[in-house]
């Protein structure tokens, strides 16, 4: 897919919690094709703390209103100065960026998208995707209390919503993980993104019934296009880079310890 | 227009602005982004006699101005690189030079033999400077003799334009530079990463798998830029300058200490595209301040 270096204009700065905002985007000219899984390298403001580029999902693709959207965890100096951006001011993209999810055949199939925290960035489109193409995927959204759980509203929209809050305050108490659905509900297909080691008690959980799995990794990237093999991770097929062979992969294809 | 071109020893570059090794790729990455025929030449990864993994995860750490990286070498080797990469970029419009890297004297020299027999390869670069492998790498670079050594024996094999690319961890860089220089180098390029290091006080560990890594981008310039000088002082060759350039004044800079040419390197990774930029920055600073070529402007510093 060819890729684009555009300074998109912010429309809508909003501000989700304490934590997260989520920012609308668009552009004179239409959007460029982008594939659910996706992501952008995003110039922040080129100050010292900040001097490379910062990978972000594309958290969806509203194309209707020519609107790109990323949902963005303030953790540090650049992410802050993402969320600190106004209405009018641009912001220098490269996109779209890296693989994406793999298409399940039969649309009777039963999907898990399990998503925690800023994981559930990419769920949101391909859980659109996926409810557009005449699928019926189910979300699994875990986080560690009720304000911490983003955009239900939003997957509502697109198939039926798992929640687990660590703290009780909404849906079942304990890790997504550990969610009566997993029990109940037999997946044909999981795919997955969040902290690594929500990713690695997924991945258990697949290996463990034999259940196709993905995993969305978020590597440290230098370039994001595959130039200077920062990102890499250990693979069957030996030292992988996330931002171009990623960064989904199927879990049987990493060295992981789980 | 100004006249951009420029001699590197054997061969002309259609203009100044090369990219640097390990941060381009093998330049196929950055067809999206930009016309590679407006390039003087590009110099693909880090290539060495037999396939390498590299250090393991992570890689490269952020740093106030620049970061550290500690990727070591990662690449398939140059069998694969014939067979494979070179049939895929042979025909660029550019000056396409091939980074060699090796453990051992005879890594060198086989790996330059094999790239001697590429028609369309015009030049290789050879890297005694990298900072990220147990063996050899950088350990030839930093000192005269071993530096001498390796350019003698590469020398005896490799027929043309062989660039010597080094390494800014030694006490004197000029001296290195005169050693290459005497046995063949028809050209050096500098410098490569510095050796440096990032910690974590929140877990008290390194931010490298290797602790140890090697420092790009703009914090780097300024060293750079004296090494430059001092070595263009040194030698009759011509200098290729590199370390942190980000636009075309910084080239023009480094042009002005006595480069014949430049390389763009962690720049790339936050404007795919501004080589070409740097090409035209330069075009335009010399029709503004009435220069006709950009020799004029060369080792120009007026002190
Ligand atoms: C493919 C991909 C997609 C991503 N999608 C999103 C997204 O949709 N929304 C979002 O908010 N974030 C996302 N991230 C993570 C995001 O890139 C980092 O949080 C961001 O770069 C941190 O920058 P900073 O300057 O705010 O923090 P820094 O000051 O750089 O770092 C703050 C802390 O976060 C840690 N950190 C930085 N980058 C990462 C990383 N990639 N993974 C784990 N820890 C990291 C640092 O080690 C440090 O402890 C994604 C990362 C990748 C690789
Ligand atoms: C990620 C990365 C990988 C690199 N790999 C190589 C390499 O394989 N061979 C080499 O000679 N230099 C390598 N370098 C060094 C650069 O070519 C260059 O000398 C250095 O980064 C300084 O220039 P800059 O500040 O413009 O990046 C690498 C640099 C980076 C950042
Ligand atoms: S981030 Fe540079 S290769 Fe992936």
């Amino acid at each position: 897919m060819k890729k684009f270096i555009l300074d998109l204009d912010i429309v809508e700065n909003q501000r989700l919690n304490y934590q997260y905002v989520l920012l609308k985007l668009t552009h004179s000219e239409t959007l460029p094709p982008i594939l659910p899984g996706q992501f952008a390298q995003i110039r922040v403001d080129g100050s010292p703390e900040t001097f490379l580029r910062r990978p972000i999902s594309i958290n969806f693709v509203d194309t209707e209103r020519n609107q790109l959207w990323l949902l963005i965890q303030v953790v540090g100096a650049g992410t802050r100065c993402l969320a600190e951006l106004k209405v009018g001011e641009k912001l220098n993209l490269i996109f779209p960026l890296g693989n994406s999810f793999t298409v399940p055949e039969d649309k009777k199939a039963q999907i898990a998208l399990i998503g925690g925290g800023v994981g559930v960035a990419p769920m949101l489109m391909y859980g659109e995707w996926l409810h557009r193409h005449g699928y019926k995927p189910n979300f699994l959204i875990g986080a560690r209390s009720e304000v911490d759980l983003l955009q239900l509203e939003e997957f509502s929209k697109y198939g039926k919503v798992f929640t687990t809050t660590e703290d009780g305050t909404h849906g079942e108490q304990g890790y997504i993980t550990q969610h009566s659905c997993l029990k109940s509900l037999s997946f044909d297909y999981i795919f997955t993104c969040g902290p690594t080691p929500m990713m690695k008690a997924v991945a258990r959980y697949a290996q463990e019934k034999g259940i196709f799995c993905e995993v969305s990794l978020e590597n440290l990237m230098g370039c994001g296009i595959g130039a200077c093999l920062c990102c890499v991770t250990d693979t069957t097929e030996g030292n992988l880079c996330v931002c171009t062979e990623g960064p989904i992969f199927n879990v049987t294809k990493l060295k992981w310890q789980i | 227009m100004a006249d951009l071109t420029t001699k590197l020893g054997t061969i002309q570059l259609k203009n100044p602005v090369m990219t640097a090794s390990g941060t381009f790729g093998f330049g196929t990455e950055y067809l999206d982004f930009m016309d590679l025929g407006r390039m003087g030449g590009i110099v693909v990864k880090g290539t060495t006699i037999r396939e390498r993994q590299g250090n393991p995860y992570p890689r490269m750490a952020e740093t106030s101005s620049g970061m550290l990286n500690a990727v070591g070498l990662q690449n398939k080797g140059v069998d694969y690189f014939v067979k494979h990469i070179y049939p895929e970029i042979k025909d660029f419009d550019t000056n396409v030079f091939v980074n060699v890297s090796g453990s051992t004297l005879e890594d060198y020299v086989e790996t330059a033999e094999i790239i001697n027999e590429l028609d369309k390869i015009p030049g290789i670069e050879l890297n005694i400077s990298c900072p990220n492998v147990k063996e050899g790498g950088m350990a030839f670079g930093v000192s005269c003799p071993m530096a001498s050594q390796v350019v003698k024996e590469v020398r005896k094999v490799y027929k043309k334009e062989l660039m010597v690319k080094l390494s800014p961890n030694v006490t004197d860089i000029a001296e290195i530079a005169r050693a290459v220089e005497t046995e063949g180098a028809d050209s050096v390029s500098l410098i490569n990463t510095l050796l440096g290091m990032a910690v974590d006080a929140k877990t008290r560990k390194p931010l490298l798998s290797t602790v140890t890594g090697g420092l790009s981008g703009p914090a780097i310039k300024p060293i750079a830029l004296c090494m430059v000088w001092q070595v263009a002082n040194a030698v009759k060759i011509p200098v290729v300058g590199l370390g942190g350039i980000m636009n075309a004044t910084d080239a023009i800079e480094f042009l002005l200490v006595g480069a014949s040419a430049i390389q763009v390197g962690t720049a790339n990774f936050i404007d795919p595209a501004v080589s070409v930029k740097i090409v035209e920055g330069i075009d335009k600073y010399l029709d503004d301040n009435g220069f006709k070529s950009v020799s004029e402007i060369v080792g120009a510093l007026e002190i």
